[in-house]
Parts: C-alpha cells; structure tokens; sequence
C-alpha cells in the first residue's frame, strides 16, 4: 500500500531534441489546459483563504464592522488566554490516550487475523464496519450507551449491583469515554493497514527462524515488529495528526464539558470563530494548531524520504 | 512420544480456540451499539427503562420510524445528503482524473512544481481556511446554500488527494498505448477520454468509495455553512435531534437506523472495495 507513495516523482525525459519543442508548445497548452480547473480551484478555494487568514489573525474582525490590524495582539492574548492552554492540555490528552490505545489494539488485532482460519473474515469485516459509519451517529449511539439512567452500560453494571456514575457529566470520566469511543470507531482502519504489512512480511523469514527454533514471541518481536516497524511508525503518526484534529464525536457527546474537560483545539476554534465570532483571534487560534500538526507532518515526510531511500 | 504429540495438538486446539474467543469479544464490542440501536428503535417508550435490559424488545412499535418521517423532513436530509455526494464524487472523480492524467503523462512547463505544491498544501488542517471561506461564502451569498459543501470538498484536500491517486495509477500504465493511438492523430483529450479512463476503473472505483463516504459522512462543515433545516444533511439534522428531542431515545435511534442501513447494505455487498475506498485515508493527511 505504501509502494504507491514512492513512484519518482520525476517521470520521463525521453523526447529528443527538435521534436521537443513543437511537442512542448502543444504539451505546455494541453497540460495546463487540463489541471486548470484543479489549480484554480486551489488558488481560490484553498491558497488564497490560507493567506487570508494568516492575514487575519493578525487584526481584530468582527462578523459586522470593519477589521483592525492589531499585528501580534492576538497571538500574544493566546499565550495569556487560560482557557486555550485548558484546551491544548486536552486535546495532548485525548491524543494520549488514544494514540497507544489505537495502535496497540489495531496492531493486536491485525496479528490475529493474518492468520488465515476458517471464518476469520466475518470478524474483519465486523471490525470494519465502525469505520464507515458516520461518525455523528456512532457519537450519537454510544451516548445513549453510557447515559446515566438509560444507558446500557449502567443498566449492565446495575445487573452485578453497581451504581454506574454519571459517565458524561463527570470531569473525570468524560474524556477517558470520549477516547474509549474514538478509539473503537477508528481501529479498524489502522488493523487494516496493518494486516496490510503483515502480509507483506516474508515468509521464508519465518521458515528459517522455525528450523532455529526461535519460538513465537522471540519470532513476534525479532521478524513481525521489525519488518512491519515503518508502517507502525507512519501510521503512529497519522493517527497523531488526526487525533489533533478531533471535533464531532465532542460536539455530539459533551460539547466540550463537563467544565471545559473535554474542550479540544478545533472545538474552541469553531466555539470562537462561529458562536462568537470573533474571526481574528479564531485565525490565530487556528494557526497555532496548523503549526503543531506542521510538526508532525514534517516528521513524517522526513521519515517517509528516509525509509524509501532505505528501501532502495 | 505420542502423547507428547497429542498435547502440542491441544495447545495448538486451544490457541485457535483463545483466538477466536479475543477476536469474537471485540467484534461484539463493535456490534452492540448497532444492535442496542436496531432493538431501542423498535422499542416503545416506556419499555426502554425496563430492567434488565432486552435486547429483543417484546413489542415492536413501527411508529417510532413513522413518527421521525412525518415530524421531521427527513426525506430531505436523506435527499440532500445524497444528492450533495454524488455531485462531490463525480465532480472529484472528473477533475481529479483530467489532472492525475495530465501529471502523468503530459510533459508540461512547471508540472513537478505543481504537482508537489498540490500534494504539500493537502495537510493544512480544513479549520484554518474555513473561517476565510465562511467570510467569502457570505460575500458571494452562498452561506445557507449547498453550494460550498460541493464546490470546497472537490478543490480542497478531496480532490488534490484524488489528483494523486489517479497520477500514480495512470503512471502504471504501460505507454505504448497511448503513443499507438498518437501515432494514429488521436488528440490528447481523446486518449484521456476513450483510452485511459477506461482504463482506471479500479482507480476510480476506490476513489469513489472514499469521495463519497466522505462526504456522507461530513460534519464540519455543513454545521458552518447550513442554518435551515430543510437545507441539513444527515449527519448534522442528526445531531441536532440529540438537542431536540432529549431523551426522546427511540425517536433518535430510528433516525440513527435509517440515516445508517443503506450505506451498511451496500457495504456488506462491495467489502473488500469498501476496505480499500476507506483504507486510502491512511494515505491521506
């Protein structure tokens, strides 16, 4: 799955001299002529609203009445505003929890159903299926799950004498429930990069380690987790970066509280651009969280560059 | 030396067993919200605080599915959810391909500079360009419009991803096709729209699995763009129901049902197109 990210990106230059030219005049044209409507697209829709709004998060903009350039002003608020770094705890949290729960479950899973038993796919596929759910309604369902009357959980626990707490309205509680859910609705889709890599490994690796008489978890942890180890540490941290990005299944199940414990970055962005809109200091807000997945995405094309150059 | 044989047998019997057992309690995991949801929505109101809990209500009560379709337009939502999908889809699709064929094959001035600006503008994060498209959207008269849920997602990350998977497969595509037909006067438009396109059915398969799941399934941004409610789409009249009608458990897991069967039916019938579409998210970011 990975090979298709490392054709060259340079691709032929096999026309000869005079034919060159003529070729390239019509070449020219027609290339441009057809990634026009993408590159405009771009230009309106994506470049020019980025420098828009690195431009906006340096004034003050209103929803009615005139901007005003105020330069740093909004940038040095965020660093003294308490509620962002109320915010930026949160979010580190919930990538926190989720991120190991994530791979190591997603890792776990893919190792036992690479193996090929009869009647494994029914479990793959039952796996899956959270993944292509809308995640409003998995957000939705999984509310009423852990509702404190209502709700399924609590109606379990009660079977075996136990008065569930209030999941959601608890400080606490909330967010670890917030992980918990995230965590089952996305799992599928690393297992199946996963059992992707680990169909990738070798066999005859395996073959040689058996007649040495290596046993299962010297082979696990000296062929499986070294050989699928590139594919682990990328989709580590694509999970990572997407887990910055978390927002719907907060605004269904808690809306950020109780008492601001689940209010993540892009719930206070929104919060801030589209409740109150406060347009200026919203941008800056959202810059900050353009750089911090900035990071990591630099850390990944790095990585990714090195271990296609390794690879060769 | 025989019974030896017999117990690496029976640990070899009870570790299949311990596999089935770890993989069967997570599958359960993932399916009882499906089912807690298919059994309250066909539960009455009042059998929903019985305890303990059942999972087959006693009496099914049909109503709660009415009762959503006559209080609420959600033929509409379904309509729109729809209709804004597929236009996302075919218009990624034709875009992304002209342009994935283009970077390809075309030998054009500027074509890697492009290209890898493109690529490197996929990971900006939506929220910071939204709230300049939100102010261009109002300039242009179009919040409350379906008219940015269509036109961002095909320019915006969508579509620039689908560029790249459509580049990288028509560059599997052996050349001497392409210059038989040259030879022959074919124009390059033609080559693209008789000859490769053709071609990349499974591209284009996959590519549309994930355009459209993807916008089935977007939140963000119709929450932004949409106020009235006839305009919503699924997923966002969805969570406005929780606000709505409370505790009104039966009426949102109908609705919950309804917005959830179609995509699954489809799903148990192109899995394995399904896994791959959806897969491709790995890819992106």
């Amino acid at each position: 799955m990975e090979s298709k990210l490392n054709v060259p990106l340079s691709p032929d230059k096999r026309t000869s001299g005079t034919r060159k030219k003529s070729f390239n005049r019509e070449a020219n044209l027609t290339g441009w002529l057809f990634i026009s409507p993408m590159v405009i697209g771009f230009v309106t829709l994506l470049l020019g609203p980025l420098l828009l709004a690195l431009y906006m998060s340096f004034t003050d903009w209103p929803l009615l009445g005139e901007a005003e350039f105020i330069g740093l002003e909004n940038y040095r608020a965020i660093f003294q505003d308490a509620e962002f770094w109320t915010v930026v705890g949160n979010t580190f949290m919930f990538s926190a929890g989720l991120v190991p729960l994530n791979i190591v479950l997603a890792l776990g899973l893919a190792l036992l159903l690479v193996r090929k038993l009869p009647g494994i796919g029914i479990f793959r596929t039952a796996i899956f299926v959270p993944v292509m759910t809308s995640l409003i309604v998995w957000a939705i369902v999984w509310k009423y799950l852990f509702a404190t009357d209502t709700g399924f959980i609590n109606q379990i626990l009660q079977m075996f004498g136990i008065t569930g707490p209030s999941w959601l309205y608890n400080p606490k509680l909330a967010m670890p429930v917030v992980i918990v859910t995230s965590v089952l609705k996305n799992v599928g889709l690393n297992m199946v990069l996963f059992i992707a890599a680990l169909q990738q490994v070798p066999v005859h690796l395996y073959e040689a380690a058996r007649i040495d008489g290596a046993s299962r978890t010297r082979q696990l942890f000296q062929i499986t987790i070294p050989m699928i180890s590139p594919t682990v540490f990328l989709t580590t941290l694509l999970t990572i970066i997407g887990s910055l990005k978390v927002f719907g299944q907060i605004y269904v199940m808690t809306q950020g509280g109780p008492d601001n414990s689940t209010k993540v970055l892009v719930y206070y962005i929104w919060e801030r651009a589209f409740k109150n809109f406060e347009f200026g200091y919203a941008s800056a807000l959202a810059f900050v969280l353009f750089f911090i997945i900035l990071v990591f995405t630099l850390l990944q094309w790095q990585f990714r560059k090195r271990w296609v150059f390794h690879e060769e | 030396m025989k019974s030896n044989r017999h117990g690496l047998q029976a640990g070899k019997l009870l570790g299949i067993g311990g596999h089935y057992v770890a993989l069967g309690a997570i599958s359960l995991l993932m399916l009882v919200p499906f089912l807690w949801m298919l059994s309250t929505s066909l539960k009455e109101p009042a059998q929903i605080f019985v305890f303990p809990p059942e999972f087959i209500p006693s009496s099914i009560r049909l109503e709660n599915y009415t009762e959503v379709l006559a209080n609420t337009p959600f033929h509409l939502f379904y309509w729109n959810s729809l209709y804004i999908a597929i236009l996302v889809t075919v218009g990624t699709v034709l875009f992304a391909s002209i342009a994935g064929y283009a970077f390809a094959r075309i030998p054009f001035r500027g074509r890697n500079i492009v290209f890898l600006v493109l690529l490197s503008t996929m990971m900006i994060p939506h929220e910071v360009t939204s709230i300049p498209m939100f102010l261009f959207m109002r300039m242009l008269g179009f919040i409350n419009t379906h008219v940015p849920l269509i036109v961002l997602p095909i320019f915006g990350a969508g579509g620039i991803f689908g560029v790249f998977v459509m580049r990288q497969f028509f560059l599997g595509i052996p050349k001497e096709l392409e210059e038989a037909a040259m030879i022959d006067g074919c124009s390059r438009w033609r080559i693209y729209w008789s000859i490769m396109l053709p071609l990349a059915k499974p591209a284009i398969a996959t590519l549309t699995i994930f355009t459209f799941l993807t916008s089935w399934n977007e939140f963000y941004d119709p929450l932004i763009f949409i106020n009235d409610r006839e305009l919503m789409t699924l997923p966002l009249a969805l969570s406005l129901f929780t606000d709505e009608v409370g505790t009104a458990w039966h009426h949102l897991m109908s609705a919950s049902v309804m917005a959830t069967l179609p995509l699954l039916i489809v799903f148990f019938f192109a899995q394995k197109q399904f896994i791959e579409g959806v897969s491709m998210t790995g890819l992106k970011d």
